[in-house]
């Protein structure tokens, strides 16, 4: 009994942190729309900057009051400040483009702060001070129970920051405004509120509160390198789960997730990692906008951004391009290296890889954050099929697309049902429960050391072999794909994406259109996944993470998600350019994060949108 | 001689309210084949909710919807649509990325049940039967352009045609004529009339113009508050004093 109430404790003290966290979020997006991946970059610098505040400037020694809590305001006063940066020479350029183009930049901003934090802090982790006057624990009255003082006072904090952010809301201007921009920001635009000064408010606010958790995580646990990316993926959790934009819905969810962690861990061990985002994923499916959510109002036909280009046959010149460079791929294994073989076979999977998803995104118009789940369920159904039956690769790579294709009709028939940002989200939730089984189920899947062996057939073992075959069957997938573009079944996606009533009043079933395309892509990208287990040999979680979702954004926007071929070349691109900046630097992540913010910021039609716009306006100089 | 057929649509008593009002309060109505029915009445008498509730966008609170006898009533649009209902919106709603052609093509593609197909290219999958009837409504010119390109007035006949593509037997059109110019509005309902005439085609549709209304329906219903409020010949509608006060409001009274 004792150690429930304990564990119930607990649970509480870490929902005040995530909820901490979560309200920046939730009212950063309420008001400008912005998903925020920085937010937990903004949490790892107010702990970073807390620690150098308190440990260095407090005079040595043990902080005294002053130092520490002084430390933890400037370093969340600081983190605010750094939030207004990124809003003003960023995010204020993007609020006018697709969803997706914010969400992106700011991913940049993740890799950009990592490899910022691992040079000023260095790569160890760090451990700050206790908190004056709140060390030790403390009997607590009725309980007879020992609990931790600094634990109570997180307890408290929770509540007392959703008062006040109430108090805010309910009793001063700028609150009225975050409120009445939450419910329509047109309105608030129409009615001469400066938006400018509004939005900035609102980040300042919100990195304020995630630079004051993150501070405030000192006395709990050590300062690391992964604390972004970790409490970004909780937060979201939470601000989904609670809905978006709502604060007493993010607290509501804080405390589902907080006590679920710390029971979780008590009744299913093995599953910790699952549990939350089975939660999430239920929530959604019975909720579809959260908790305490509300539909987001329609987006009014013909508004900014919806004039998708007509996509017509490709003219001759390109069609005798491409085929040109096929035939060069196809005799450029004859001449390489082994090393220069193996990224050759990588660069395959990559298209087909980034193909695949742009079926989803671009004529499908659908947002997929969590790719890389298919991906990794095609590498991982060869993997066990090679290590646990010894099956032949024939078979692997026959099964992984039918695995990975089962995986997306499954994830796929809820995620269809929602739109934009939660159905984005959705697919986060269900790539991260089965990166949570690869990594925890570890009889099967050998946990965070993968499964290794995973060798192609003797016939295949000739890396020049091998990479001819992962062109075949990339190029064949990618054929797939291009057919299913210009086919009635491409046309049908296309017009769910143009405009949903008019479809329907053709008799056109959204769900079911959406839903086999799903299927399709995830299958393959389960394909991809199985040749890159073949290619490298191995398998590990990571081939379903965050990360690698990301790369494959990266790579439609890269060629242009409002182009049919822009993909083949954007992964072509990406990786190279990938390749290139791991061997070439340290701090590819700076680098690479810089690119996707110049990506974003001022190439937003792609490589292959920018080359089709030379080429039209090339013909209608020549028709002149 | 045999009993008449059914009416091809037959509504009795339909209801929808939103947020405690009643946009729509127990509208009955009935299109025979070859008939055009205007629905006419002030801003807010519920005509746009009436289609919605007879094209399925909306489901009734209470009421039927009767398709040549057989119940529709709450259908989702894509299987009220190959019951053989075709509609047009009162903001014209096309496939903007692609051509004309396509945007025909696309709907000749949906009601032949030929929308799952991966391999063939749709724009050279039923490209004549398009292309006739791109050229009943006058666009066959313009084929080959992009629809997010196009004009209102020929917007409004790209709509028409996409609606044709599945052989309707009843034609929804919210406000068909609305934005265009007077001459172009009599051509359309001029057109439309004579499709109906042709094929026995049913039409219900809604108006402001008073011009096309009178000039083209056999009958007109005039809504006011939700409610049927006369039905009858244009002649007899127009002289109704009830419709004058509804129309006219404090004018009147």
């Amino acid at each position: 009994m004792d150690a429930l109430i304990l564990q119930a404790l607990n649970g509480l003290a870490s929902a005040s942190s995530l909820f901490l966290v979560a309200s920046g979020l939730t009212v950063i997006f309420g008001v400008s729309r912005i998903v925020n991946f920085a937010h937990g970059s903004l949490y790892m610098l107010g702990a970073y900057l807390g620690w150098t505040l308190v440990t260095r400037f407090a005079g040595g020694g043990a902080p005294g009051p002053l130092g520490f809590w002084g430390g933890v305001l400037l370093a969340a006063l600081a983190v605010g400040l750094i939030g207004v940066a990124i809003e003003v020479l960023l995010l204020r350029r993007l609020y006018r483009a697709p969803e997706l183009f914010p969400l992106l930049a700011t991913f940049g901003v993740v890799l950009i702060v990592q490899d910022l934090a691992l040079w000023a802090w260095g790569p160890q982790d760090l451990l700050g001070p206790r908190a004056p006057g709140l060390h030790g624990a403390v009997e607590l009255p009725l309980l007879g129970l020992r609990f931790p003082r600094y634990e109570l006072f997180l307890i408290a904090l929770g509540p007392v920051v959703l008062g006040l952010l109430w108090l805010l809301f309910r009793r001063t201007r700028f609150g009225l405004l975050i409120r009445a921009a939450t419910e329509d920001r047109e309105m608030v635009g129409a009615l001469g509120v400066d938006q400018r000064a509004l939005f900035t408010g609102v980040f300042f606010l919100g990195a304020v509160l995630a630079g004051l958790a993150g501070a405030l995580q000192l006395p709990r646990e050590s300062v690391n390198l992964h604390m972004d990316l970790a409490v970004i993926v909780e937060a979201f959790v939470v601000v989904v789960v609670g809905g978006l934009g709502s604060l007493g819905g993010a607290f509501l969810a804080a405390l589902l997730i907080g006590e679920l962690h710390a029971f979780g861990i008590l009744v299913f061990p093995r599953i910790t990692l699952v549990l939350v985002f089975l939660v999430m994923a239920v929530v959604l499916v019975l909720r579809p906008h959260g908790l305490a959510g509300a539909a987001p109002a329609a987006v009014p036909p013909g508004a900014p951004g919806a004039a998708e280009p007509v996509i017509r046959p490709a003219p001759l010149a390109l069609r005798r391009f491409a085929l040109a460079v096929f035939a060069l791929a196809c005799a450029l294994p004859s001449v390489l290296g082994d090393y220069a073989l193996s990224v050759f076979a990588d660069f395959a999977v990559f298209v087909l890889f980034a193909m695949s998803l742009h079926l989803l995104m671009g004529p499908g118009g659908m947002a997929s954050f969590g790719h890389a789940a298919y991906f990794g369920i095609g590498a991982y159904a060869a993997a066990l099929l090679a290590h646990h039956l010894a099956a032949p690769m024939a078979a692997g790579i026959a099964l992984a697309p039918l695995a990975a294709g089962l995986a997306g009709l499954a994830f796929g028939w809820f995620c269809v049902r929602l739109s934009g940002v939660y159905a984005a989200m959705l697919t986060l939730a269900f790539a991260q429960i089965a990166w949570s089984v690869a990594f925890q189920w570890v009889e099967v899947t050998g946990g965070d050391n993968g499964i290794l062996g995973v060798w192609p057939d003797a016939w295949a073992r000739d890396r020049r072999v091998f990479a001819w075959l992962a062109l075949a069957l990339s190029a064949g997938g990618t054929l797939l794909l291009l057919r299913a573009i210009h086919a009635p079944f491409g046309y049908a996606l296309r017009a769910l994406r143009d405009s949903a009533p008019r479809a329907a009043a053709i008799g056109i079933p959204a769900l079911t259109v959406r839903w086999l395309a799903f299927a399709f892509a995830a299958g393959l990208a389960g394909l991809a996944g199985a040749l890159f287990a073949y290619g490298k040999g191995s398998v590990f979680p990571t081939l379903l993470a965050i990360p690698r979702s990301v790369d494959a954004l990266l790579m439609v926007l890269l060629g242009g998600v409002r182009t049919v071929t822009g993909p083949i070349w954007g992964a072509l691109a990406y990786a190279g350019l990938s390749e290139q900046l791991v061997r070439a630097t340290d701090h590819w992540r700076l680098l690479l994060g810089l690119a996707i913010v110049a990506l974003v910021l001022f190439f937003p039609e792609g490589l292959a949108g920018a080359a089709r716009r030379w080429w039209e306006a090339r013909e209608s100089d020549g028709r002149r | 001689m045999s009993a008449p057929p059914p009416p091809v649509l037959e509504a009795r008593g339909l209801v929808r309210s939103f947020g405690g009002v009643r946009a729509v309060d127990g509208v009955s109505l009935a299109v025979r084949a070859g008939e055009l029915l205007a629905l006419i009445g002030p801003n807010g008498a519920g005509k746009t909710t009436c289609f919605h509730l007879i094209g399925g966008q909306l489901r009734p609170e209470a009421g039927t919807v009767r398709l040549a006898g057989r119940d529709i009533t709450g259908l989702p649009p894509p299987r009220i649509f190959r019951a053989g209902v075709g509609r047009t919106f009162q903001i014209t709603a096309t496939f903007g990325s692609m051509t004309v052609r396509e945007n025909v093509q696309m709907a000749l593609l949906s009601h032949a049940q030929r929308l799952f197909g991966l391999w063939r290219p749709a724009r050279r999958q039923m490209r004549a039967e398009a292309e006739a009837l791109l050229a009943r409504v006058g666009m066959a010119e313009q084929a080959e352009r992009a629809s997010g390109v196009l004009a209102y007035g020929d917007l409004k006949r790209l709509e028409l045609a996409i609606a044709l593509a599945g052989r309707p037997r009843l034609l929804l059109m919210d406000e068909p004529t609305a934005g265009m110019a007077a001459a172009e509005r009599r051509a359309l309902m001029a057109l439309v009339a004579r499709l109906a005439r042709e094929s026995g085609l049913a039409v219900l549709f809604t108006e402001h113009d008073m011009d096309v209304v009178f000039g083209h329906a056999d009958r007109v219903l005039v809504l006011d508050r939700g409610r049927v409020l006369a039905e009858g010949t244009p002649e007899a509608v127009r002289a109704d004093p009830r419709v004058r006060a509804a129309y006219l409001g404090g004018v009147a009274a």
